[in-house]
């Protein structure tokens, strides 16, 4: 011990097993959007994970994103969780656009009660997706966030100001949205992170 | 019917050993009148010390100065009754706790579920030794009849109203519970056992000893019906004890606090419920009492876990001042769901409907905070949306609609915005007043954000901002 070896001899010696890595199931939970599909690792949303878009301002094509699986997944008739979003959910424009208004339920809260809200309703297994706005929720509270998506085996969707993206996150999939309405892979579970950026087809 | 009559013969002194931390120790509950105080009830070790209950406090200190006194309080006598009766609620729906240090419930009805008398009076027994009371219990085809026989033996069982009848036979008259003090005026009348009252005529009975006499052996025999008011398990648990010495230090206080919770746990199995949330109170000379919280993920009654979850909690807080008292309260007890889960289920084993996931956000974040949206038909969008009652219809078909539409129109002030789409008119409202005249625009602000913006009929601008499309 103590000998100083270099790696690349070590490894063209074969005497280090280098593993091999075993490739995840594909998801189940197609994004709607073909191109952002493609090139995520999964094919779609990690399943029974948190997801973090990172946003530079309201209104820059989030919900263009996920819509195509809250209608997916409402017309299936699971149930799907907004909680405390930060403007009124305009129901003709959700309903025009596909959503099964029955199925999207809406939760007013404090901050604090949204975060212990946002926790219960991913863990329950109620519902198949759930997306919340926790503006000061720090590593831990990201953590258990990402635990209960795991317990309740539901899509959690996390939407931050992009000032945190040079935060570590325990999200399995961070996506940052930019002025442009195009989406970029910060992050991915599963597989290498695609470099290039996706435009938003928008539904409207 | 058969009913089994529970009799608490030491429930005074023991509800207060129970949370004692050394209840071996020599112990008397003291009452009376302030001139002529006396020893009301006393533990094993005080009887060995040579105390008797009914003594004078300054004799028993002069025969045992260490023993230790605790003021006898008959109200806390009556909650730990209706505590009993919470936790004999578990193994009937007809349980009454209208006698002193007694409690009464149907046992027939349960026979199939919890087991035969001989282990289901085994339950009861078990159960109780580790709530540490002490007990006696009997049955009987007739309640009075099982307190009457609880009296006089323990573990006495009479099945047949024949045999109850020629058992009760045999009880002495002080011992048959009458109303009216007619046990000790009947002894001393000469009439020494219930069969010689039995053979009394009626009515001579009836005018020397009034008619609520004649109502008991009635009772008592079953020639009556019994009417008794069953206990309705309360909605709020509360459950408060006094310490006997000022505490500084947690770990002074987990005995206790590990009594409450088993309290607790043991009054949920009861109304089959679980607790969600309580609050422990620790209660302070002089100034508020310091609260603290424990919240679960889940609805759960397990003695253990309540105990270290409190018990985590409780290591955490900080104590301004010595405890004097503590408090537990559970106000929101939602139903208990075991894990039970179907073989080839494959929700995650804890998952609970929608349904309930919704009652218990509601019973946290307020009736109004979890709704559905539905469209209405009113063109202003301020007014096209609301909260769904009922079924939800589909709305008119419009121009395009943003996904976020501001509580309140506000002003946009960003001097570089570029028009996308419109202008759509809006010009409606004349009948309640709110009249709207309004071009709507589809504008790109210099953020890249897709704003749903008004402005004044034929100007561009003052913008206000009333969505985005997200």
């Amino acid at each position: 011990m103590g000998q100083v070896l270099a790696l690349s001899d070590l490894l063209d010696a074969r005497r280090v097993w280098r593993g091999r890595p075993v490739a995840p199931p594909p998801s189940a939970q197609p994004t709607g959007h073909p191109l952002l599909d493609a090139a995520l690792p999964l094919g779609g949303w990690p399943e029974h994970a948190l997801t973090e878009l990172l946003l530079p301002a309201d209104g820059v094509g989030e919900l263009d994103l996920l819509i195509p699986t809250l209608v997916r997944l409402t017309t299936a008739g699971a149930h799907v969780a907004l909680i405390a979003p930060p403007y009124i959910p305009y129901a003709p424009a959700w309903q025009v656009r596909g959503v099964d208004l029955s199925r999207l339920h809406v939760m007013d809260a404090q901050p604090k009660q949204a975060l212990w809200a946002f926790e219960q309703t991913l863990r329950s297994g109620a519902c198949a997706a759930v997306l919340g706005w926790p503006n000061k929720v720090d590593h831990h509270g990201l953590r258990r966030l990402q635990v209960a998506a795991d317990a309740g085996h539901a899509l959690g969707f996390v939407l931050r100001d992009r000032k945190h993206a040079e935060e570590a996150s325990p999200a399995a999939l961070r996506l940052e949205l930019d002025r442009d309405r195009q989406v970029r892979v910060r992050k991915c579970r599963g597989g290498p992170t695609p470099t290039s950026a996706f435009a938003i087809a928008s539904l409207h | 019917m058969l009913w089994a009559c529970i009799l608490f013969p030491h429930l005074g002194i023991d509800s207060v050993l129970r949370r004692h931390p050394t209840p071996g120790d020599p112990l008397a509950l003291i009452g009376g009148p302030f001139q002529r105080r006396e020893l009301v009830a006393i533990n094993r070790a005080a009887a060995d010390a040579g105390l008797r209950p009914g003594m004078r406090l300054a004799a028993a200190q002069a025969i045992a100065p260490g023993v230790a006194m605790v003021e006898h309080d008959p109200t806390q006598e009556a909650l730990w009754q209706q505590f009993l009766a919470a936790w004999a609620y578990r193994f009937s729906s007809q349980v009454w706790a209208g006698w002193p240090n007694a409690v009464v419930l149907e046992v027939q009805g349960s026979f199939s579920l919890i087991g035969q008398w001989p282990s289901f009076q085994a339950q009861l027994r078990e159960d109780l030794t580790a709530l540490g009371f002490r007990h006696r219990i009997a049955l009987a085809p007739t309640a009075a009849g099982a307190r009457v026989l609880a009296g006089v033996e323990d573990g006495l069982a009479v099945l047949t109203h024949a045999q109850l009848r020629t058992t009760l036979a045999r009880v002495p008259v002080r011992r048959a519970c009458l109303p009216n003090q007619a046990g000790p005026k009947m002894h001393g009348m000469g009439v020494r056992h219930l069969r010689q009252v039995f053979e009394l005529p009626r009515d001579a009975l009836r005018r020397r000893f009034g008619v609520e006499v004649l109502c008991a052996l009635d009772g008592m025999l079953g020639d009556a019906p019994e009417l008794l008011e069953c206990y309705r398990p309360p909605d709020v648990f509360d459950l408060r004890i006094e310490l006997s010495y000022e505490v500084e230090h947690h770990q002074a206080l987990l005995f206790p606090v590990r009594r409450m919770t088993a309290d607790l746990a043991a009054y949920l199995a009861g109304r089959d419920g679980g607790v969600q949330q309580f609050t422990l109170k620790l209660e302070h000379e002089g100034i508020a009492p310091t609260d603290v919280e424990i919240g679960l993920l889940a609805a759960e009654r397990d003695p253990a876990m309540l105990f270290d979850l409190t018990r985590s909690r409780l290591e955490r807080a900080q104590i301004p001042k010595p405890i004097v008292a503590l408090r537990l309260v559970a106000r929101n007890l939602p139903p208990f769901i075991p894990s039970g889960r179907d073989l080839f289920d494959e929700r995650p084993e804890h998952a609970v409907p929608w349904e309930q996931l919704r009652e218990r956000l509601r019973a946290r974040l307020g009736n109004e905070a979890v709704y559905e949206l539905a469209p209405t038909i009113d063109p202003r969008p301020e007014n096209a949306w609301g909260k769904a009652q009922g079924p939800i219809a589909r709305a008119p078909d419009v121009p395009s609609r943003p996904t976020w539409l501001l509580p309140r129109p506000v002003p946009l002030r960003d001097y570089r915005i570029s028009i996308l789409a419109g202008p759509e008119r809006l010009e409606t409202g004349w009948w309640d007043g709110e009249d709207a005249r309004r071009d709507y625009y589809v504008l790109e602000t210099s953020q890249g954000q897709r704003a749903w913006a008004f402005c004044p009929v034929d100007e561009q601008g003052p913008w206000m901002l009333h969505g985005w499309f997200a």
